[in-house]
């Protein structure tokens, strides 16, 4: 080996993997009952906990708060809300747990110090049905500070990257990682793990080039962990066909949500048409689902997508004619308009700065007004989040009260099908739209969930040293293979013996953009170019197992990158599958190009067997569990 | 942008095991030069943008070039953060500045208490409740009536 790597091992009762909401969530729950009953929970994050994961730049909205106190919604509103969304799969059960205790973590945000909006009457401004207004910029800060108070500074590993689970007799027995910033490999032995390491990004092309590859919608740094780790564990997986595909403000993907929602604006093509209006009689191609209210948001993206397949494109935000619709109401008091103009144009900018400051750059740089015209919107490229519009994730068990003698309870709350692994956030699947807030109170029912677990298993099984050892080789093999073989080549970067990551990246990312429905193919594929994609995908597995490294920031990315494939293979595994299209807008099966309620009002599981490594796939039913029609 | 570091203004944070912007970073970009005793920016492409580093920094040495393949020159997004807001200073290409000052916290630093107040002695494992249900809900905790 090229370095000397120490090898720190860390006994725990309760491992946490992850720093943002979801995780921190866990941790202020799991804290609270490891005390009571004696268990020692630990916490390590790839990277710091105050701004780390998808919430670190800050939010100017709150996208989930049921209103259940006040009385505004039920939870059988959300889980309706939710199901017609995802076009009738979702987890009644799971949404639901989220939904009744949602407003819980947002009641508690804002105890902790998070500013939100309140009206004259001090009630919260709401957004939408289900959105709050805030001041988010320290929102994550403010999260971590109680997550952090709650462990205790020594109960928390930040700069180690987690790469593979501990397997003991089909269980989950902790994990192994390293550390980005010494020379230290980590083994963590634990009762019972928790994953909560975000979503991926980066698994296709994205629509920016060279140095804007970064300002994906979702953070470059959610890098499919959550889904590798549970994949390697031998989880069942479900709804990895489920991608997600924002649409917003075009190049730096800033938030339309305000603009939609709060100042009632319209979405047109060039022409000023509302593509809602002129393509509505699409929408019954799509069952139900075409006619339920609000529109499932990837329906809405595939009539914007008609319209600029067409050539009907760029689509634009009208933001000037809503501003002056708003204003409308103030003319003729000349005071108060200018008033109404100030706040309103105050609130258009803190959407921006509090959450995707680079879109606030790019109105500076154009010189954009937003009462003075429209800004175009756009698709982005796919993304795999369960937290937002996106399902894909762990297939977990739902809670007692509420799944006991289905096919969704097999003992305890949001543990995947391994015994002593759990998840929440974007690594759980199947309860979508949770968003930051409900990420947290996941991440709590599950840290609550994983110590009853503990309480009743409470044994710590061992793995072999000599497989540690194994695994410690793994992880520091790109070093060694750079440094064999970089000398060979006069420029390090091209050399015929290793592939850096970065071009790994991309070579991942140009196989599934074009044989998998990336954007530059208007999300579109068929059995013709999947069966491609599968033949391609074996040449790159067998190459990732020639990444190298120059140094551990390099290894960072090599491992990063050797987690998006798996989110990638099992994705196109998914959608190869599925033979229908469900979600149009997020992507079109061209041979298969209409819904299939018959034969696939289900969901799609698969899994990978850490004993033979194959993989399985087959459907699971969804079932109705709260009289919910549509 | 990328954010990037101003060469004259870093002073490496004096030579400390970490900078500031090295802490802050999410995507472990930034990188203390110790030779030179300045951080920079690794990998630009892999810059979301965020910001952390440059709200983070004690001396105000770093900022904001707009991503190079879609946002033209000229224009700057200054953030000072302090305690209790953020002051945004915009300036436009043709010249224009705008400034916001926004709320970023209502209590004190440090002062986030696990429960927020919610006080619950919750001792049952088994119960539906979170620790600090029910008074956090405002309500008792819904389950499903058949």
């Amino acid at each position: 080996m090229p370095m000397n790597f120490e090898t720190v091992e860390v006994t725990t009762d309760l491992l946490i993997i992850g720093g943002g909401m979801g995780a921190c969530g866990a941790a202020v729950e799991a804290a609270y009952w490891g005390k009571k009953h004696g268990l020692k929970v630990t916490l390590v994050d790839k990277a710091s906990m105050p701004r780390s994961g998808a919430v670190g730049m800050g939010l100017s909205a709150i996208n989930l708060y049921v209103g259940l106190a006040e009385g505004r919604n039920t939870v059988q509103d959300y889980v309706r809300y939710v199901k017609g969304d995802m076009m009738g799969i979702a987890r009644d059960d799971l949404v639901a747990n989220i939904a009744r205790h949602v407003d819980s973590s947002v009641h508690m945000f804002e105890k902790w110090g998070l500013p939100l909006w309140k009206d004259e009457e001090g009630n919260y401004v709401h957004e939408g049905k289900w959105q709050l207004m805030i001041s988010g910029e320290s929102y994550k800060v403010i999260v971590a500070e109680a997550a952090k108070t709650a462990l205790g500074e020594e109960n928390i590993y930040e700069r180690v990257f987690i790469t593979e689970p501990l397997l003991k007799d089909g269980k989950c027995v902790g994990a192994v990682g390293f550390s980005v910033r010494e020379n230290k490999f980590y083994v963590f032995k634990a009762k019972a793990t928790l994953c909560a390491m975000g979503g991926t990004v980066g698994v296709f092309k994205p629509k920016s080039t060279g140095e804007g590859a970064g300002r994906s919608w979702y953070p470059p740094f959610s890098t499919g962990s959550s889904a590798y780790f549970t994949m390697k564990a031998g989880a069942e997986m479900s709804s990895q066909e489920v991608r997600f595909v924002p649409i917003r403000f075009k190049d730096a993907y800033g938030p339309v949500g305000a603009w939609f929602l709060l100042f009632k604006s319209r979405a047109t093509n060039a022409m000023g048409e509302n593509y809602m209006e002129t393509r509505a009689d699409e929408l019954k191609k799509f069952g139900v689902y075409g006619s339920i209210k609000p529109i499932p948001a990837n329906l809405r993206n595939h009539l914007g997508l008609l319209d600029v397949q067409e050539g009907k494109g760029p689509l634009f935000m009208r933001t000037e004619e809503a501003i002056a619709n708003l204003a409308k109401a103030y003319e003729g008091d000349e005071k108060a308009f200018k008033k109404k103009m100030k706040s309103l144009e105050n609130e258009a900018w803190e959407d921006f700065l509090d959450m995707t400051i680079a879109q606030a750059l790019l109105w500076a740089a154009s010189n954009v007004q937003p009462e003075e015209r429209s800004s175009e919107i756009a698709a982005a490229e796919p993304y795999f989040i369960s937290s937002h519009s996106g399902s894909s994730g762990a297939w977990i068990s739902g809670p007692e009260d509420l799944s006991a003698g289905t096919d969704y309870f097999w003992g305890y709350a949001n543990m995947t099908t391994v015994p002593g692994l759990f998840a929440a956030g974007d690594a759980s699947g199947n309860c979508p739209h949770k968003f930051s807030s409900g990420t947290h109170a996941e991440g709590r029912i599950a840290g609550k969930s994983a110590c009853k677990y503990i309480l009743e298993n409470n044994t710590l099984l061992e793995v072999e040293s000599s497989v540690i050892e194994e695994m410690k080789a793994i992880t520091y093999k790109p070093l060694e293979i750079y440094e064999q073989h970089s000398g060979f080549s006069t420029d390090p970067q091209v050399n015929p013996n290793y592939i850096l990551p970065k071009q790994f990246m991309f070579r991942l990312q140009k196989l599934m953009d074009e044989y998998v429905g990336g954007a530059n193919v208007y999300f579109c594929m068929n059995n013709a170019s999947l069966e491609r994609a599968a033949e391609l995908f074996e040449f790159l597995k067998e190459d990732s197992e020639k990444l190298a490294a120059k140094d551990i920031y390099e290894l960072l990315r090599v491992w990063e990158n050797k987690h998006r494939m798996w989110q990638a293979e099992s994705h196109l595994r998914a959608v190869t599958f599925r033979d229908e299209t469900r979600w149009p807008g997020y992507y079109i099966r061209t041979d298969k190009p209409v819904i299939d309620e018959e034969n696939w009002h289900c969901f799609v599981n698969m899994k990978w067997d850490p004993q033979t490594k194959e993989w399985s796939i087959f459907k699971r039913p969804v079932i109705d569990m709260f009289d919910v029609k549509f | 942008m990328p954010s990037f570091v101003i060469a004259e203004k870093c002073d490496g944070c004096k030579g400390q095991d970490k900078t500031a912007c090295m802490y802050a970073c999410p995507n472990d970009l930034m990188f203390l030069d110790k030779e030179r005793m300045k951080a920079v920016n690794l990998d630009p492409s892999q810059c979301w943008e965020c910001l952390c580093c440059v709200k983070a920094c004690p001396q105000q040495a770093m900022d904001l070039r707009g991503y190079a393949d879609f946002v033209p020159l000229g224009a700057s997004c200054v953030p000072l953060r302090g305690s209790d807001s953020i002051m945004w200073t915009v300036k436009f290409r043709n010249g224009m500045t705008k400034r916001f000052k926004f709320p970023i916290r209502t209590t004190e630093e440090g002062s986030a208490v696990p429960d927020g107040g919610f006080v619950e002695d919750n001792t049952d494992i088994n119960s539906i409740e979170l620790f600090t249900e029910p008074s956090s809900m405002k309500m008792p905790v819904w389950t499903y009536k058949k």
